[in-house]
């Protein structure tokens, strides 16, 4: 990836599967629909379109890089391998109780999310393994010999195992495993030390049954690609976006398809967190918003946030806690139901409420002429001016300002007394609150204060309301990038190859044991580089060793970053002082006299990728002339105001366009409010800065 | 300026504001209740005292509780002793939230110079002296350290004399101190968000606010009243109580917009710890007619106060001082059962059946065997929900917290905290009671000591002689039970000793049905046989499922 070989990233979304190929005349795009019976197809439209715009021909494509929902949507739509889930004794139905808790408190009729696996597919089997790893109850043959038959017998797909501490010893996981590949050799089997050894039992039998559930047809869909890709010339080698922000083979991803989850927002954090770096920005928050949800994600040092666990298939408006927990390296997101489609409505109490329901792209919002009758955002964004009802989809649909001030005064004002421009607003302004909240509340969670950062923007509505949301976060700096229709694809382009390899081991850190953790570190190095070594051959790599901490007693760890290196008994105080620092960090403080413990290593191994150019920042330059002019709604003034007008290539590198403006592309505008400018990029950027602040920055 | 507009976006940012102040409270927190379960509260109050929001948390039992204490503060301290930096607080269970594990912590807010609210916070600490968590104490004094009314700051002084007496009457002196800064940091955290909130909407106090959040939220809770029918409702319900039977009974009356609760013939104080202050009853009798009135409402003074909640003073449900109420908790979660069951003879087909409702927390302490073997004792605390109600169009939630909302930990994190290991924790085949609507069913827990252990717990545990009743032709869900593995029964409340070698074996409740059994579909019926819900028995005896008809 250092030189100009061409590559291709792939990214399959719910609607649209989108192609970025780069070639050493730049990138060339494609957005082509989803074909759900044959994703395949698709992919290969979308990469020919691209190659024929390049001018490039299919075999000198040197990679391909793909990222798919696919595997979400399998969970969230229940369609899955016929799945056996055997597990110790007594622990029949950790997956079915759950944390025992209701995700919403007022609703009697609640209905918590069915397990993947049924009561009457889950086996158990007599055998234990202490906390610490030590075998309190042997496995006995027999015992394993009758369940071995048990799922024979019962013409299963797939089988998941996940035993009690397995994270801590394996050998029992491990032994049913030999028993069913030695009874059955075609059999899918996942267990949960191989497929996230973390302790919590909930999480990680979960993770390991989701594994299972998807593996045959991931599997299956891979090898039909592959066949399918070079069959039509294109005989490069394929690789996946894992949930990480990372690259693994398609081996790898066919046997562990749950670390594929969130490959398309992760590769949209990807491409936001490039961005960062050409800007030399080192705290940044992506935003991407879409027809129906809205992503927030931090990125710092040009890397984005990760976490070890994550929540998949809310089933409750996008509730925590109503969907599935997966343990596995994740690009940290917050998810807010909110997009262009979300429908608003009013409540009991007469209050606007927005989302999460979607009126999506059938029938869509009420402005489409397709027969929506719901006030959506869109239709809100269409009455205050923010869009051109001439010039929505570079002219494709046609939008009609009627059919949304009839939708809003039918399901808003005649229940508000409001006229339809205060409707809009209030439906605009509630949905940017949502957002600010959430965002907010993310950057509070991370110890963060969300001035300090500057927003990368991007998805078909963030242009729309990002500058809105800086307003409200007290963000000084927001940027735009080109290409933002089809970031994630970009995004895989720009991703290292990575795996982050875990353990939990639970030690005390007064009682730190270097021999045991060093033992296992080398394990979770090799583990990690074969990984690596599969795609990026002997490039060099960097490795990064995470500990989670916490106080003994606390029920949450905080990950620790720290040197990694062969520890001594001595390394027990100065990992202690990396957890303080670690704590006061997001804390504020750390506390005297409590224990300290680690439960949980993570390294991981990644290649190391080429600087990345600079982008050529303007922070200011000469205004331009701007003849067009429209009017739109600016919330914070509470007016109707009368902005410029200007299309998006006038804002040439040093360009300038005091708001209020809008700036118009093809496929969407961008809104720059009173109180920001907006100023052209080198690398077709839009720079939005608040005017104080811009001020301030061209004076220092 | 559209001032009804902005008063709906004022009042969204601070429900968000305050759920950031209680995020806060439970990323910081060192008491395991609050850190797993949920159990705290956090909320803003206008300068008169009234409850603006209040987080959405684990605990339904500190909602009302918390919306009260706050003018106790203010009458305590007097206004003219409020200053700014100031960090007041109490475990006081009569003007708290019900026992002396919970410390409330109040912050007042100033703006310019000028008192303009204050924000407020509850959260369970690890100890607090005394005999520690559990029933047995005969006087609140046995019960543990009692903080009246007090400043822990003054105008940013923190009180040394204070924190010295605090950290001298607890076991855990550290977490317990870190715990109170984190409730006076989580204010600090709600109180610049208001700030910016106010800038931004250059607003120089809360009155218009708070007056439109009471306004809109009182009109849309009468409304909600309004339209039950006008009448007097009645529901009794017995439960187990510590040593004797307890006999709850409630009186509803409706009169157009007016709801009234009354817990008259309600059974007298019991000798143990197992009484609740009003206050705590006030807040579970709110939240289930609430749940069933009107969900939509958020939290503040405006949608509580239309619910007018009385008892006879000095009855276990209305504790005078120096009762004991340590373990509040389990007679304050089967409220809401007795009078979702008055509100059914109004409302019908809307409430659940009765279900487990209290939560079988367990409180264990395990000390070694042999006292000179030089192994530490440890304490665990364990939280475990029984089977919900069946509801009126769907089955009872298994395994799963109502009233509360606290969730259950890792079987594996607990063997990391203590010397135990729990062989089982799994559905309890057959204890949802049967009904067209089938009860949720509870749980069977096996906890054994480790080698070199034995320990020691402290029951909270309740229907076990009194199952939750079925609704409409369904039956009881199974009792719950408390035995040794030999098969020795335990009681339900009190400490108990469970030696090395020997598990203690935990049958959890399960909810009672909804509708006739056999009014049940045969297939659901045949489901739950096939998933082990129900047993071959039930099937046949219950549900009228003939031999032939168990398998397709």
């Amino acid at each position: 990836m250092t030189d100009d070989k061409i590559r291709v990233g792939v990214d399959i979304g719910g609607t649209f599967t989108d192609v970025a190929l780069d070639h050493p005349g730049g990138m060339a795009t494609a957005k082509v629909l989803t074909n759900y019976a044959e994703p395949e197809q698709a992919i290969l439209d979308g990469i020919v379109k691209a190659a024929d715009r390049a001018g490039v021909a299919l075999g000198d494509i040197h990679q391909v890089i793909h990222g798919t929902t696919l595997v979400t949507n399998a969970l969230i739509e229940r369609r899955g391998a016929k799945l056996a889930f055997i597990t110790t004794e007594g622990f029949r139905d950790v997956v079915e109780m759950r944390s025992e808790n209701r995700f919403e408190q007022y609703d009697l009729n609640l209905e918590l999310p069915k397990p993947l696996v049924p009561r009457k597919d889950r086996f158990t089997v007599n055998e234990r393994m202490s906390a610490e790893g030590d075998v309190l109850l042997a496995l006995d043959p027999a015992d394993v010999a009758a369940v071995v038959a048990r799922v024979l017998a019962g013409g299963y797909d797939a089988v998941a195992v996940g035993f009690l501490h397995a994270y801590a010893n394996p050998a029992h996981e491990q032994a049913v495993e030999a028993a069913l590949r030695a009874a059955a050799p075609e059999l899918s089997i996942s267990i949960s030390s191989v497929i996230s050894p973390q302790m919590r039992e909930f999480e990680r039998f979960n993770t390991v049954i989701a594994n299972a559930y998807v593996q045959p047809q991931v599997a299956t869909y891979l090898d039909r690609l592959v066949a399918r890709l070079g069959a039509e010339g294109v005989g490069a080698p394929v690789f996946m976006m894992h949930s990480g922000g990372g690259l693994i083979s398609v081996e790898t991803a066919s046997r562990e398809p749950v670390r594929l989850l969130e490959s398309g927002p992760a590769g949209g954090a990807i491409f936001a967190a490039d961005f960062a770096k050409a800007h030399g920005l080192d705290k940044v928050l992506s935003f991407d918003m879409g027809g129906t949800t809205a992503k927030i994600c931090l990125i710092e040092d040009g890397t984005p946030k990760t976490a070890n666990t994550f929540e998949v298939a809310r089933t409750y408006r996008f509730k925590k806690g109503s969907g599935m927990p997966v343990s596995t390296p994740v690009v940290e997101m917050v998810e807010i139901g909110a997009g262009g489609g979300s429908i608003a409505h009013v409540d009991s109490m007469g209050q606007i409420r927005v989302g999460p329901q979607s009126a999506a792209s059938e029938p869509g919002p009420a402005c489409y002429q397709r027969g929506g009758e719901e006030p959506t955002v869109s239709d809100s964004n269409l009455i205050l001016g923010r869009l051109d009802p001439d010039n929505f989809a570079g002219g494709a649909i046609p939008l009609s300002p009627a059919l949304s001030e009839q939708a809003l005064v039918t399901r808003i004002c005649d229940a508000t007394g409001l006229d339809p421009r205060d409707a809009a607003f209030g439906v605009t302004e509630m949905v940017d609150e949502n957002m600010a909240n959430a965002a907010r509340v993310h950057t509070v969670e991370n110890g963060r204060d969300i001035e300090a950062f500057t927003m990368i923007a991007f998805g078909g509505g963030a242009p729309l309301h990002a500058c809105r949301l800086c307003e409200k976060l007290g963000i000084e700096t927001l940027i735009i990038p080109p290409g933002a229709g089809v970031g994630s694809a970009i995004g895989f382009l720009k991703a290292p190859f990575s795996y982050e390899a875990s353990k939990g081991i639970f030690q005390r850190l007064d009682q730190f044991d270097p021999d045991t953790v060093n033992a296992a570190l080398t394990a979770l190095e090799d583990e990690a580089r074969a990984f690596v070594r599969a795609g990026a051959g002997d490039a060099e790599t960097t490795t990064r060793l995470t500990a989670y901490m916490r106080y003994s007693g606390q029920g949450y760890e905080i990950p620790v970053v720290l040197p990694y290196r062969t520890f001594t008994a001595e390394d027990g105080d100065t990992i202690g002082a990396a957890f303080e620092a670690a704590y006061r960090r997001l804390f504020g403080r750390v506390i005297d006299g409590l224990a300290v413990e680690i439960t949980n290593w993570s390294l991981v191994v990644a290649s190391v990728l080429p600087d990345v150019a600079s982008a050529g920042r303007h922070l200011t330059g000469l205004p331009i002339d701007t003849a067009r002019e429209r009017r739109f709604y600016d919330a914070a003034l509470r007016e109707m105001v009368t902005a410029a007008e200007v299309d998006r290539e006038a804002l040439t590198p040093g360009a300038v366009v005091h708001g209020p403006a809008v700036v118009v592309e093809r496929n969407t505008s961008t809104i720059v409010t009173s109180a920001y400018t907006v100023t052209g990029q080198g690398d077709g950027s839009l720079l939005l800065q608040r005017k104080a602040a811009a001020m301030r920055e061209v004076a220092a | 300026m559209t001032r009804a507009i902005d008063y709906q976006i004022m009042w969204n940012r601070l429900i968000a504001v305050v759920e950031e102040q209680a995020t806060t409270l439970i990323r910081t927190a060192f008491s395991t209740s609050v850190r797993e379960a949920g159990d705290l509260s956090a909320g803003l109050f206008d300068v008169r005292g009234r409850m603006m929001a209040q987080a959405v948390t684990g605990t339904p039992g500190h909602v009302n509780a918390m919306a009260e204490s706050v003018t106790h503060f203010v009458r305590e301290i007097g206004r003219q002793n409020i200053f700014e930096g100031d960090v007041f607080i109490t475990n006081d269970p009569w003007l708290g939230t019900g026992h002396l594990h919970d410390i409330t912590v109040v912050s007042p807010t100033f703006r310019d110079g000028r008192h303009i609210g204050f924000f407020a916070c509850t959260a369970h600490v690890v100890d607090i002296g005394g005999r520690g968590f559990g029933p047995d104490g005969n006087e609140v004094f046995e019960e543990g350290l009692q903080i009246p009314i007090m400043k822990f700051a003054e105008r940013g002084e923190v009180d040394r004399t204070l924190v010295a007496m605090i950290r001298a009457n607890t076991r855990e002196p550290d977490p317990v101190i870190g715990d109170i800064y984190s409730l006076a940091a989580c204010n600090e955290a709600g109180d610049r968000r208001l700030q910016d909130m106010m800038g931004e909407f250059r607003i120089d106090d809360l009155e218009g606010l708070s007056d439109f959040i009471m306004e809109t939220s009182r009109d849309a809770t009468l409304k909600c009243i309004a339209a039950l029918p006008d009448g007097d409702y009645s529901n009794d319900m017995q439960v187990d109580g510590y040593d004797v039977p307890v006999h709850m009974a409630v009186r509803l009356s409706v009169q157009g917009t007016a709801l009234k609760a009354d817990f008259a013939g309600t059974s007298g104080p019991s000798r143990f710890g197992v009484n609740v202050p009003m206050v705590y009853t006030r807040a579970y009798a709110c939240y289930g007619l609430k749940c069933a009135v009107a969900p939509e409402v958020p939290n503040n003074t405006g949608s509580l106060e239309p619910f007018e909640i009385t008892a006879p003073d000095g009855c276990i449900l209305a504790a005078r001082r120096p009762a004991p109420v340590s373990t509040r908790h389990v007679l304050g979660h089967l409220v809401p059962d007795v009078v979702l069951g008055a509100l059914h003879k109004c409302l019908p087909k809307t409430v659940p059946a009765e279900g487990a409702s209290a939560l079988w927390n367990i409180q264990i302490s395990a000390r070694p065997t042999d006292p000179d073997s030089g192994l530490a004792n440890r304490e665990v605390l364990m939280f475990n929900s029984g089977g919900t109600g069946a509801r009126p169009k769907t089955d009872g939630l298994s395994a799963t917290a109502f009233p509360s909302g606290v969730s259950t930990m890792s079987v594996e994190a607990t063997e990391h905290v203590g010397p135990i290991v729990v062989w089982r924790k799994d559905l309890r085949e057959g204890s949802g009671g049967a009904g067209e609507f089938r009860g949720g069913l509870g749980q069977t827990i096996e906890i054994e000591p480790r080698r070199g252990y034995d320990f020691y717990f402290n029951a909270m545990f309740d229907r076990i002689r009194n199952p939750a009743r079925g609704r409409n032709g369904g039956a009881s869900g199974r009792a719950g039970s408390v035995a040794l593995s030999d098969g020795t029964q335990l009681a339900g409340k009190g400490r108990q000793k469970v030696p090395n070698g020997s598990r203690l074996v935990l049958g959890l409740p399960g909810g009672g049905g909804y509708g006739a059994p056999q009014d049940r579909p045969r297939a659901h019926v045949r489901a739950d046989l096939d998933a082990g819900y129900i047993t071959e028995d039930q099937a046949s005896t219950d549900y009228g499922l003939s031999g032939d008809e168990t398998h397709d």
